[in-house]
């Protein structure tokens, strides 16, 4: 049997990590949205839970917008920015008062795990971008007709074909003299 | 030998496989010549239709010369040229005997799921997914074609590839998008979406002889071959389609319109359908973005006709069914019958009516395919048409 080789292919790594960061986005997302007091109670941030669901939805539209564009790069950026948002967040409660500080230490680490994993994912993401094919100028098909004479003269040049029976238009071709109501039928 | 090969979203890879062999006695074994990438494909290639599995064959739009034939194949022989429609057909079932070759009863090798998916099956088609057969495509060196002696189009050797190969698809699709319209002399026609198969249902229509044909798109250089085809142009972004239409019919609406477009229309914030359309089918709460659907039956003129050979996939949300009923409107839609039409539009290239190669833009050796389904999806670099020689 031949051995499989790949010869070229189509997508870079960086875009399947980037669909990753886009679900895990959402998922992040819903839980701030569904669950932010058990988040704030975790973190000793209680009071911060509308704060919590605002980011929450701002996840989730960030993630959908990964998921949807062509190109995530933009949306990635926003990851990186809500990133850092949140670790501004979480550091407000850096204070002795904080019992929770341990679990906030983790989350931190864990934000900066995630940031770090954005970063490399937009950088590689530029890097394929600008390993594409430079694209020529804006080419001219102003004369690509594919008609041998101009469309008005061949207009109705296949008018030899007789459309099947099962393809014919409920509209009738041309519009006839006022009818009584039935009379169509009968015409 | 070497293929491009579904790996998942966003991911076609040129590999080296082993080569087809005869697997019934109905097959024959092509050499391929030409293949290209099909706007079909680009479904495909953003997974928005299931039933892809990684490894498999991608293409539809195949020509070449037979190499080998199965026991059985009667009518090929070794030597012959021909183009391979898209549509695997078996010419007994009723189906095809009706001419509704595309939903031939016999060819699908996974009719059992098609049955669940659809109702009722399908005919194979060549790299569209396992829910039409999951047979291996034509973007490759050679081609396994099953049911080979009803499977083919004999092409004579005076005409080059690129004015044959699109009899495979985008030529009959064109023509049976227009044809479904059983277009009259005083019909204006418009059309949505300005790619391959639009541009063949605009040529179409004006050599079936529509009084006026309108195109739809927002790409300049597909806009200026639309116009080269005979059609009055409409840029969606910066024109209403809605204003223009209606401006043009006096008021009416087209008489019949044709959605070359299929689930994945443009997505714009002058269109906020698009957007929602976008963000449901990333979370996989929809299937397609049926913008054009929508679009269609509200500027269609009431007792018109929608004819739809754009590929849609699934489920599709907020369609104004209400408008369209009440309009009384005809819905023609399908994958193309293509064996009904292609002795019909082989004559009329043999005798020059129309020259297919005009929608090529790129020609790319097969090695180069991955890269070209990035830029025909992106629409860069100009590009309309992409072949590919293997």
């Amino acid at each position: 049997m031949t051995q499989q080789r790949t010869l070229s292919r189509s997508k870079s790594h960086a875009d399947g990590l980037a669909r990753g960061l886009g679900w895990f986005s959402i998922g992040l997302g819903l839980v701030e949205v569904l669950a932010p007091h058990r988040l704030t109670r975790a973190f000793g941030l209680r009071g911060q839970e509308r704060v919590i669901q605002a980011y929450g939805w701002r996840e989730i539209a960030t993630g959908i917008g990964i998921l949807a564009a062509k190109d995530p790069s933009p949306w990635i950026w926003g990851r990186i920015g809500g990133d850092a948002l949140d670790l501004a967040t979480l550091a407000t409660g850096l204070n002795d008062r904080n019992h929770r500080k341990e679990n906030l230490g983790v989350a931190m680490a864990s934000v900066a795990g995630i940031t770090a994993l954005d970063v490399y994912c937009a950088t590689a993401l530029a890097a394929a971008n600008r390993a594409k094919p430079k694209a020529r100028p804006l080419q001219d098909y102003s004369r690509r007709s594919g008609l041998p004479r101009s469309p008005d003269a061949m207009r109705g040049a296949a008018s030899d074909f007789v459309t099947p029976a099962d393809m014919r238009a409920g509209y009738p071709a041309t519009p006839r003299d006022p009818v009584r109501p039935g009379a169509m039928s009968r015409a | 030998m070497k293929a491009l090969r579904w790996q998942g979203k966003h991911d076609i890879r040129c590999e080296t496989v082993p080569d087809p062999q005869i697997e019934d006695a109905r097959d024959a074994i092509i050499k391929v010549t030409s293949c290209a990438i099909c706007g079909s494909d680009l479904h495909l290639y953003n997974n928005f239709i299931p039933g892809m599995k990684h490894g498999d064959i991608m293409g539809h739009e195949a020509m070449g010369e037979v190499v080998e034939v199965g026991k059985e194949t009667k009518k090929l022989k070794v030597g012959d040229r021909v183009v391979i429609p898209f549509t695997i057909t078996c010419g007994q079932c009723e189906q095809c005997r009706r001419g509704n070759f595309s939903v031939c009863e016999t060819t699908n090798r996974n009719k059992a799921i098609a049955d669940k998916v659809f109702g009722h099956t399908t005919a194979g088609l060549f790299g569209y997914t396992h829910l039409t057969g999951g047979y291996p495509g034509g973007q490759a060196e050679y081609l396994r074609v099953p049911f080979a002696d009803t499977t083919h189009v004999k092409v004579p050797k005076t005409l080059s590839d690129e004015q044959l190969l699109f009899l495979s698809d985008i030529f009959p699709t064109g023509w049976q998008g227009a044809v479904q319209c059983d277009i009259q002399p005083t019909d204006t026609v418009a059309i949505w979406g300005c790619g391959p198969v639009g541009q063949f249902a605009i040529r179409s229509a004006v050599l079936l002889g529509a009084k006026q044909v309108i195109a739809i798109d927002r790409v300049p250089e597909r806009l200026a071959m639309a116009k080269a085809g005979g059609a009055i142009t409409i840029n969606f972004e910066s024109e209403s389609v809605i204003e223009r239409l209606n401006e043009l019919t006096g008021g009416k609406g087209p008489e019949k319109c044709i959605d070359c477009v299929g689930l994945e229309a443009h997505v714009s914030m002058n269109h906020p359908d698009t957007i929602l359309d976008r963000a449901k089918q990333a979370v996989m709460l929809e299937s397609d973005r049926p913008h054009v659907l929508r679009e269609m039956i509200y500027v269609c003129r009431p007792a018109g006709t929608i004819s739809i050979p754009g590929v849609y996939g699934g489920l599709l949300d907020k369609i104004p069914f209400g408008a369209a009923m009440n309009k009384g409107l005809t819905f023609r839609m399908g994958q193309t019958h293509v064996n009904r039409w292609t002795d019909d539009l082989l004559r009329r290239i043999e005798e020059g009516q129309i020259d297919p190669s005009f929608v090529i833009t790129h020609t790319v050796k097969l090695e180069d395919g991955p890269a070209y389904y990035e830029t025909f999806r992106d629409k860069q670099d100009s590009c309309i048409k992409v072949v590919l020689k293997p």
